[in-house]
């Protein structure tokens, strides 16, 4: 559903965050992309909604190169996919149940989307969604309120309710304890598996990437150090993804 | 090399004063200030300021009571009415001139202009300059605060959407929200307590400054304390003096309370 083909980007001050990468991702698939800070992942995942544009190569969400998608048609691929973010970026003045609505915004007409409504079915569905996270008694609280894995699942929850096919997370668990941290896995592990919603999921937890993920993306310097399932991740290879880090310390 | 730290801040505390002395020094000098008579000469100013102005018998005639209040009421509504036109207006051009929700840099900029230009020239200046075009007229006093209020506001709003985090407009984009949409649903509520806070605030501030204003454009409660005091009417002024300094305390309190209840 998903295919990078020879994907570079080169930022505006000369530094090249991504190098010739290619890879496919299939329906309902859970895959993790590791790798050292600075590596390039968050530019990777970006790339895939556009978020920031890509210097060279294509991506291809089903039949669509979203690189070369217009502004009307880019509205349409990005809201099929969601995106859960390492600071959760949720409106924290608003309440738990308006920031999941937000997930409609794509659908919607501007006058409406700026105005606010929402029909009585996407009201249904935010709640429902809110009940599948955990978050039924926390529907009216303001986000501000809440903890930070509440935070996050209120996240995941608008990223549902955009009835995505691929979900892209930026690091869901780096601001989160332990426990919220496995919470927040469990959930993303059960919207690929249950869902069949592809997941895409920048990790620094190696740890976690090996027990939760089917695929993982090992990527240094910009470009793909391996890609294949956690089972062939030797130790030599880690160490390789991770050989700048080392340094560092 | 710890103990040359210590030393050279107490040399940079040392040096600070003696600049300051210094420079305080040479200006009245150079004034021919005399600070001794200038220090004890304040409290025999307030004596005859407290002589003069104290209200006394002839000032508490209800009809003219109900005046100072009539004339205020209006000068009230002019201010509020004023500032918040303002805020609307500075709300729109601090969106189209944030780095963050900018459209293009030739509209920030020319945004940024006109908020300077409007800012920097003082309240007092433009109430004369309108003054020319627009007579001693009410809505020449109006326009002079909107002016003022429209530069001023403009440029908090545009740094408070500055700094409001990019997390919010980064999640909207991505789930296909377009301009209007993450500005009304992502921006909007982000920065809308600190939004409401300067709008009081400004109110509370056009308030006070409406009484100068209208002396100089010979309207509302301004006109009707400089009436008084050119007529050497000095304990009418002062109860009109009173009665500004009462409003704008009870606006200020009513204002902090309403921001308590926002946050």
């Amino acid at each position: 559903m998903l295919q990078l083909q020879q994907v570079s980007k080169t930022y505006d001050n000369g530094k090249t965050a991504l190098q010739d990468i290619s890879f496919k991702v299939s329906k309902g698939d859970f895959v993790s992309i590791i790798g050292p800070s600075g590596a390039g992942k968050s530019t990777l995942l970006r790339t895939i909604n556009q978020m920031i544009p890509v210097s060279d190569g294509q991506i291809l969400f089903h039949e669509d190169d979203v690189t070369r998608a217009n502004r009307k048609k880019l509205r349409t691929v990005r809201r099929r996919m969601g995106m859960i973010f390492q600071h959760y970026n949720l409106v924290t003045r608003m309440t738990a149940v308006e920031n999941v609505l937000h997930g409609r915004l794509g659908y919607k007409s501007t006058i409406s989307g700026v105005m606010g409504r929402y029909t009585e079915e996407e009201k249904k569905k935010a709640f429902e969604l809110l009940g599948q996270v955990g978050l039924e008694e926390f529907v009216y609280t303001r986000c501000d309120q809440l903890s930070g894995g509440q935070k996050q699942r209120v996240g995941i929850a608008r990223a549902l309710m955009q009835e995505p096919e691929l979900i892209l997370c930026d690091e869901p668990i780096a601001s989160l304890d332990p426990k919220s941290s496995k919470v927040v896995m469990d959930y993303l592990k059960s919207i690929a598996k249950d869902m069949g919603i592809t997941c895409l999921v920048n990790l620094h937890q190696v740890d976690v990437a090996m027990d939760y993920s089917d695929r993982i993306i090992g990527v240094s310097g910009g470009k793909v150090l391996f890609d294949g399932p956690p089972s062939e991740l030797t130790p030599e290879i880690l160490s390789e993804i991770y050989k700048s880090e080392d340094l560092l310390v | 090399m710890a103990t040359d730290i210590f030393k050279k801040r107490r040399i940079h505390m040392v040096l600070f004063f003696a600049v300051f002395t210094g420079l305080y020094v040479f200006f009245s000098q150079q004034l021919n200030f005399n600070s001794a008579t200038a220090f004890t000469q304040i409290p025999s100013g307030f004596a005859w300021l407290g002589a003069n102005f104290w209200p006394n018998y002839t000032t508490t005639a209800p009809e003219f009571l109900l005046n100072i209040i009539r004339v205020l009421l209006r000068t009230v509504i002019i201010a509020v009415a004023s500032t918040t036109t303002a805020s609307a207006f500075a709300l729109i051009a601090a969106v189209f001139g944030s780095n963050k929700t900018g459209i293009h840099w030739t509209i920030k900029y020319i945004v940024r202009i006109i908020a300077m230009v409007f800012r920097n020239i003082p309240l007092i200046a433009w109430a004369l300059i309108l003054l020319f075009s627009f007579r001693q007229n009410e809505f020449t006093g109006f326009l002079a605060l909107f002016f003022g209020t429209f530069g001023y506001l403009t440029r908090s709003f545009t740094e408070i959407i500055d700094e409001s985090g990019d997390g919010v407009i980064e999640a909207l984009k991505s789930t296909g929200a377009t301009y209007f949409q993450i500005v009304f649903q992502g921006v909007f509520p982000m920065i809308s307590s600190q939004l409401v806070s300067w709008v009081l605030f400004m109110i509370e501030s056009n308030i006070r400054e409406s009484a100068l204003v209208g002396m100089l454009t010979g309207t509302g409660i301004g006109q009707m304390f400089n009436f008084f005091f050119s007529g050497f009417r000095y304990p009418m002024a002062g109860m009109v003096l009173l009665f500004i300094i009462i409003t704008v305390i009870g606006l200020e309190m009513l204002s902090n309370k309403i921001r308590r209840l926002l946050l």
